[in-house]
């Protein structure tokens, strides 16, 4: 029997793939001579083409952003509180296109994938790929789609500053920039974290220099506990405390390493589960691309100089109690495109839930999302 | 629907194409109806969330500040105008704040209502009670207003700034002028309006 899904759902969906024969040049000098990505779409391309709508995800995101793959699949994709008919990304309005990032692990081109030129798995040999190289990459799957402009770019953490970049490299090519929960570069505390959280992995006897694949193996130890680290920069002090506060699993201290703290137990499961579904080279490679992106470093940090190239009006959007990507770091864009005379909204929304506030549907949240972007579906004509 | 009326008297102070600021902008009218009038370009302060959500529903820019945290996120000179209309008596240091305004703009708007206009008078000095009235609607332990102040008062601080009031208008709540207001700006005006710019 075929389950029903909710009516703001987008209900099933499946995942569609673009392989792309022309090689693709990228940041770091080397060059990809074909590749593939993954991505879904939702709603429908207008006669116009003029509402297609582009979500960049964050770092362990992917291309799955609404609906479901499966009758039985327990969980929507990773945004679908924001996309369906009705949500803030109105599928009645917009044509949605989520890609999986180039180095990703879920179907587009990377480590896991084979490497035509040695027939093996790319593993540690596969480029590490930057935020500039995927709206390339990116720019392509839009024309492969018939889509000249999008309406809007959309992004949170990674994907937001994805939107930033795409902004900036393809100005006559984005009307609106929505940047959530993002910065416009990394401080050398979020460089900080990423770097252990590599480490982890790097010093796994399992890690094998990046060729566990070939070996059979996989470093699950330093995937969980970089997951782990990554976990505790996406809540807040007061959010963890609320969630777990010191609750003990058996009611008692037993006076030894085994878990213990409720807060010990959500990290080691959220560090487990995702060892199954992530890959190690492409969580190297993610925060790397993390820790590279720096758009003013062009302009010799000047960031109103490099956004004097946008054209797009944008969104920013901030988190009060987000500490790895704080508010602050959102006015610095915001200042950044007030300086250079762009058009530009700032909305900081009151949270307690820290980084992870973007995934969530707090009610300001959504009107602010929902209120621009119904802007964006009447300029697109829809 | 009509324009409040301090709004309108504004956006005749305000040259066509220019780059305002505006300060408190609330759900975002005065900038809205001064792009669709005036081509003006411009973004609006605001801390409420509602308000910050309907200025996003009417396209008009805005940034969500606390105007209590000063305008350090904009540099000097860089707007026509900087506008604020009946918020200065909201902010902790009004003073401040006026400088603020001639910093980032090269002229500088204020609007608020006259602490001194004769029934405010009649209900302290006689009645002995915080004045309530159309211009200040709320009794004293609810309202947002801490930095009340007259139209003798404010001048006192331009001259003291050594600021020059390039326009003045003082009027009754429905924005009316009078003969009277003009004579005895402070004992009949409701609400103050200043264009004013530094001394150069």
């Amino acid at each position: 029997m075929s389950r029903t899904f909710p009516a703001d759902s987008v209900g099933l969906v499946t995942p569609q793939s673009a392989h792309f024969d022309e090689p693709l040049e990228l940041d770091c000098g080397r060059r990809l001579p074909a590749y593939d990505l993954v991505f879904e779409t939702y709603g429908e391309l207008n006669r116009e083409r003029s509402n297609a709508v582009l979500v960049c995800h964050a770092l362990s995101g992917n291309h799955h952003a609404a609906g479901y793959h499966a009758d039985d699949e327990r969980k929507p994709g990773w945004w679908d509180k924001c996309i369906g008919p009705g949500k803030p990304i109105d599928t009645n309005r917009f044509f949605v296109v989520c890609p999986n990032n180039l180095g990703g692990c879920h179907g587009s081109t990377g480590p896991t994938a084979v490497n035509p030129d040695t027939g093996r798995i790319y593993g540690a040999d596969f480029p590490i790929v930057t935020t500039r190289d995927w709206c390339r990459s990116q720019r392509r799957l839009g024309e492969r789609l018939g889509i000249r402009c999008w309406a809007a770019v959309v992004g949170g953490s990674l994907g937001g500053m994805q939107v930033l970049q795409w902004a900036i490299d393809y100005p006559d090519q984005i009307k609106h920039a929505v940047v959530i929960a993002a910065a416009p570069r990394l401080s050398a505390q979020n460089i900080a974290f990423n770097e252990v959280a590599r480490q982890a992995i790097l010093s796994d006897p399992d890690f094998r220099a990046g060729h566990y694949a070939a070996d059979g193996k996989l470093p699950r130890r330093g995937l969980a506990l970089a997951r782990m680290l990554g976990h505790i920069t996406y809540l807040s002090d007061g959010a963890m405390r609320e969630k777990f506060g010191r609750e003990l699993r058996e009611g008692k201290l037993s006076f030894n390493y085994d878990v213990e703290f409720e807060v010990e137990s959500y990290l080691r499961y959220q560090g487990q589960s995702f060892v199954e579904r992530f890959d190690a080279n492409t969580y190297l490679l993610m925060t790397k691309a993390l820790d590279y992106f720096d758009p003013a470093a062009e302009h010799g940090g000047d960031l109103a100089t490099t956004l004097r190239a946008v054209e797009a009006r944008s969104l920013v959007i901030a988190f009060t109690s987000d500490w790895r990507f704080p508010p602050q770091r959102s006015r610095e864009m915001v200042k950044g495109l007030i300086d250079a005379n762009k058009e530009v909204s700032y909305a900081e929304i009151t949270s307690t839930l820290g980084h992870d506030a973007f995934l969530m549907d707090s009610p300001q949240y959504m009107r602010v999302l929902g209120n621009y972007l119904s802007r964006v579906a009447a300029e697109a004509g829809t | 629907m009509s324009l409040r009326p301090d709004l309108d008297i504004i956006s005749g102070w305000i040259e066509p194409g220019s780059r305002v600021l505006d300060l408190g902008c609330g759900d975002g009218t005065l900038l809205a109806h001064l792009r669709d009038t005036r081509r003006v370009a411009g973004y609006g302060l605001e801390i409420d969330p509602a308000n910050v959500a309907a200025c996003v529903k009417a396209g008009v820019n805005v940034i969500q500040a606390d105007l209590d945290k000063g305008l350090r996120d904009f540099e000097d000179a860089t707007f026509d105008y900087v506008v604020m209309t009946q918020a200065l008596q909201v902010v902790q240091r009004p003073d401040r704040l006026v400088d603020e305004i001639l910093r980032v703009g090269r002229q500088g708007v204020v609007t608020f209502p006259n602490f001194a206009h004769w029934r405010n008078r009649l209900q302290l000095g006689l009645g002995g009670t915080m004045p309530v009235s159309r211009c200040l609607p709320n009794e004293w332990f609810e309202t947002p207003n801490i930095h009340l102040c007259t139209v003798s008062d404010f001048e006192r601080l331009c001259r003291g700034k050594d600021l020059q009031v390039l326009t003045r208008s003082v009027v009754d709540y429905s924005h009316r002028r009078s003969l009277g207001m003009r004579l005895f700006p402070n004992l009949l005006g409701e609400i103050a309006l200043y264009k004013l710019a530094l001394r150069r």
